[in-house]
């Protein structure tokens, strides 16, 4: 590259403190334009706040920020677009009832009128080869739909900087092919991208040059075509990263829960209902479901733990038991426990001390409860039982679980189910938000308590989790469950399909035999 | 430049406890400016209400008997109001408490014997209980606020009132005045405090919210009202029905404001007049607030509030403040209580021209 030209951005001695936190310290790195440029950590690594003061949402406490070579101060988002800068946030800011146009001019800083943003609009997308029809609702489209949306939005500003914030969460495989072109393409015209991820297969695929960032600091700017995924890796974490120890040739045993057509009704209009799910674990086995968010992920696990009930008691059965019309309470006793997806007033309770959330799950089966009180010198042994085994970073049972950060919750959650050696694990997302050795942990307890002999079941998003967790695979797509697959015979690009809803009969699916899983460890 | 709200990382704790109290000395201020404003001896005002009588020991059997039903109907509320269940009725619900004892000391006139208090005390529970099964059902079944229909049916109870009171329960004795006849002995509550008007309802006001205090602090009741009052979500998937919990929080506070007027209609009034409803159902959800709705701040939170109402009769006789001027400062008790709640969870933090965050 050539070194006379000033980089499009650079950061000198970022400092960012928050109090009992140094968000960033310290932190100096150039893009050059055109570069597609990587920020890579864990969770709480600080790429959050970095970027949050390039978009002017926050300011650094010490540091420099230079634009093109010139030192900059960005008070607010709007002095960040008029400069260039354009971001994509993960989580989207659109009004569901309202029409991709007007979504769009709601956003803009200027005032166009609809005839002319509509020329633009379909100008951008020409450029880029984004499909969006303007006049559909936003209520209607997919996921990654409404991230094209965002994407249109930012690019309407013609930016020279565009700033995308773990964009492929919420992405099918081949979306996020798409999703690749257009970057290229972008950074071809000379934009720069701040790519932040955690995804290191992307970032190897995408990326010219990765900064990664521990605890607040800088600690490498590499090449990641020159790294591997395992040393990015163990960069971010800082240490060295452990397998998932599986034993080898692993046998399972009877089939322990099995699923014939359940189908529940959704609770409300924007809800996803099950759709005649039918599956079988055995004793022994990991059982995945992929699929991209909201295709009835939630729906089905409150389906599996009892919190909405189906119509026939025989569509759930537990070792032969007809459980689908009993309480989450009474499933809990028969072995069933559940750990939803959202850790936060869902799996817990962020105003109740860590004892008062293991009474929540566990009073049943452990005893908790006597007489009508409840039994606290019980719930805090459990609760130590659980921060010890489960290594939880918290003073103590008493410790408020919204004092805990999404890591160690979710460590202390997984262990709140999995010590009361539940026949039946069901767990959403088991490592959302969880930074690489507590996923590292959460994953060998599961396939630690699937070696006992009970039946696991896995909803994630994260289709290399799945792929390296799990032994059996379905595909949920709109509220209906694949066929299953074996992993290692499924090939990603089936899965793709599965998830963007291609259908396939049991007819139809051809399983390539050793048709390469492509998961780098 | 604009103002915003933040959530404060952690509350602290003094400042939780501290809240009332400083609710309570800025009303003072505030109501003193307010009054003296408008013409009136506003400092003195104050001190009739807030400082008369906590002095005059004359005064102090009138603090007891006027924290009791504010005490009883006070833990009820606070119970519901930990699940998030809004019963505003509790009016209603003392109402018709009353009604029921009443209807059992009527029946019973010509009866003798202990077992009739402790009748009327069932009756008033049912009482109470029963005037809740409405919003309850309609909560449960379709949905409807409880905040609407539990107040509206305090109106449909001060007409069932008025209604037995100058028609079929009319005393024929009474020179034509809209009352029932006195009850007799063995319908009055006995007085626990010799020469003084202080009647059983007293220590049973005590006794209950103790009680509701370690139900709430140790039961697994108290736990599922406040998992289903901390995170609704939480409370379904750790096996609570949401259903159940507001059919138990209806009950259990409709049935203490039916207790708390049995007790009134029974001790202090000792027959119905229509002058029974006193607003006591209202107050108390003042008093729950300020008592933290805990029921052992709610002990101290019902005297507090029973020296402003017996200050605000001394107020109205001495310097001749208007009635509406004790509601005044309740209410204002209440906007500076819930004001500087917000102030302890959260704090003001001036903010850049533009709001953050718009991605879009």
């Amino acid at each position: 590259m050539k070194a006379d030209i000033a980089p499009r951005l650079q950061l000198r001695g970022i400092t960012k403190r928050f109090p009992g936190v140094l968000a960033n310290d310290d932190v100096s790195f150039a893009v050059r334009p055109g570069e597609i440029h990587a920020l890579l950590g864990e969770n709480g690594a600080g790429k959050s706040t970095l970027v949050k003061m390039i978009y002017g949402i926050m300011q650094p406490d010490a540091g420099e920020i230079s634009w093109n070579g010139h030192p900059v101060t960005i008070p607010n988002p709007k002095a960040a677009r008029k400069l260039g800068i354009g971001m994509v946030f993960q989580h989207f800011s659109l009004f569901e009832a309202m029409s991709v146009l007007e979504n769009i001019a709601l956003g803009m800083d200027e005032r166009l009128g609809p005839r002319e943003l509509s020329r633009r609009i379909a100008e951008v997308m020409e450029t880029y080869g984004l499909k969006l029809d303007p006049q559909r609702i936003v209520s209607t489209l997919s996921v990654g739909e409404r991230q094209r949306i965002e994407i249109v939005r930012a690019l309407l500003l013609e930016p020279q900087l565009l700033i995308m914030d773990e964009p492929t969460s919420v992405l099918t495989p081949q979306e996020v092919e798409g999703l690749f072109a257009t970057l290229r393409q972008l950074a071809k015209r000379g934009c720069s991208i701040l790519y932040i991820s955690h995804k290191l297969h992307e970032i190897k695929a995408l990326c010219d040059t990765a900064t990664i960032l521990r605890g607040g600091r800088l600690v490498d700017t590499c090449d990641p075509k020159a790294e591997t995924s395992r040393s990015m890796a163990e960069k971010m974490i800082g240490g060295s990263l452990k397998d998932i120890r599986k034993g080898e040739g692993r046998s399972f045993g009877a089939p322990r829960f099995v699923l014939r057509d359940l189908s529940t009704r959704s609770e409300d209009e924007f809800g996803v209902a099950i759709d005649r799910a039918s599956l079988t674990v055995r004793a022994g086995e990991i059982f995945g479901i992929a699929g991209v968010a909201g295709n009835g992920q939630n729906a089905l696990l409150d389906a599996l733990s009892g919190e909405v009930l189906g119509e026939r008691a025989d569509a759930i059965t537990l070792d032969g038991t007809a459980i689908g019309r009993l309480s989450p309470s009474e499933r809990r006793r028969k072995g069933l426990c559940a750990v939803p997806e959202e850790r936060n007033g869902h799996a817990a309770v962020g105003d109740f001390t860590l004892a008062d959330n293991a009474v929540l799950t566990a009073r049943d089966r452990l005893g908790m409860v006597g007489a009508g009180l409840v039994d606290r010198r019980k719930a805090r042994s459990y609760t130590d039982k659980v921060i010890g085994a489960f290594s939880v970073k918290a003073l103590g049972a008493h410790s408020l679980a919204g004092s805990l950060s999404g890591g160690n919750l979710q460590k202390f959650i997984m262990g709140r189910e999995i010590l009361q050696r539940p026949s039946v694990l069901v767990v959403s997302q088991p490592t959302w938000g969880v930074d690489a050795g507590a996923a590292a942990a959460i994953h060998q307890a599961i396939v630690d308590l699937a070696a006992e002999g009970s039946a696991v079941v896995v909803i994630s998003q994260d289709l290399d989790e799945l792929l390296s967790l799990c032994d059996t695979l379905a595909v949920i797509n709109e509220g209906r469950l694949s066929s299953p697959l074996k992993v290692g015979e499924a090939s990603i690009e089936e899965i793709g399909l599965l998830m963007g809803g291609v259908h396939g009969t049991e007819a139809e699916v051809h399983i390539n035999p050793g048709g390469g899983v492509a998961v780098e460890a | 430049m604009q103002w915003k709200l933040e959530k404060r990382p952690e509350p602290s704790r003094t400042m939780v406890y501290a809240a009332p109290v400083l609710a309570v000395l800025l009303t003072a201020i505030v109501g003193a400016a307010i009054f003296t404003a408008i013409g009136y001896n506003g400092v003195g005002a104050v001190r009739e209400i807030f400082v008369t009588p906590i002095l005059n020991p004359l005064k102090w059997q009138d603090l007891g008997i006027k924290a009791a039903p504010l005490v009883l109907i006070a833990v009820g509320l606070a119970i519901g109001y930990r699940a998030n269940v809004w019963n505003i009725g509790a009016e209603g619900q003392y109402i018709l408490g009353g009604l029921a004892a009443t209807a059992v000391a009527l029946s019973t006139r010509d009866l003798a014997g202990p077992w009739i208090l402790p009748l009327m005390a069932i009756a008033g529970v049912a009482g109470g209980m029963a005037w809740a099964v409405v919003p309850a059902a309609l909560k449960t079944r379709l949905k409807v606020s409880e905040i609407l229909t539990s107040l509206m049916l305090t109106y449909v109870a001060i007409q069932l009132l008025n209604y037995l009171v100058l028609g079929p329960w009319r005393d024929p004795m009474g020179f034509g005045f809209p009352q029932t006849p006195l009850f007799t002995a063995d319908q009055v509550l006995p007085i626990v405090v010799p020469r003084t008007i202080v009647h059983l309802g007293v220590p049973i006001a005590l006794v209950v919210a103790l009680i509701a205090w370690f139900v709430m602090a140790r039961s697994l009741f108290g736990f599922q009202i406040r998992v289903v009052g901390a995170a609704p979500q939480a409370a379904r998937y750790g096996g609570f029905s949401a259903n159940k919990t507001i059919w138990l929080a209806l009950m259990v506070s409709g049935g203490l404001a039916g207790l708390a007027g049995m007790l009134e209609v029974a001790g202090t009034f000792q027959r119905m007049v229509p002058g029974f409803p006193t607003n006591y159902g209202f107050t108390a959800i003042i008093v729950a607030f300020l008592g933290r709705l805990n029921p052992l701040g709610i002990i101290f939170a019902g005297f507090a509030m029973s020296v402003a109402v017996v200050g605000g009769e001394v107020a109205q006789t001495t310097i001749g403040l208007p009635n509406a001027a004790v509601g005044i400062f309740q209410s204002m008790m209440l906007f500076f209580l819930l004001a500087s709640d917000v102030l302890v969870r959260y704090r003001f933090r001036r903010v850049g021209a533009q709001p953050a965050g718009s991605a879009a």
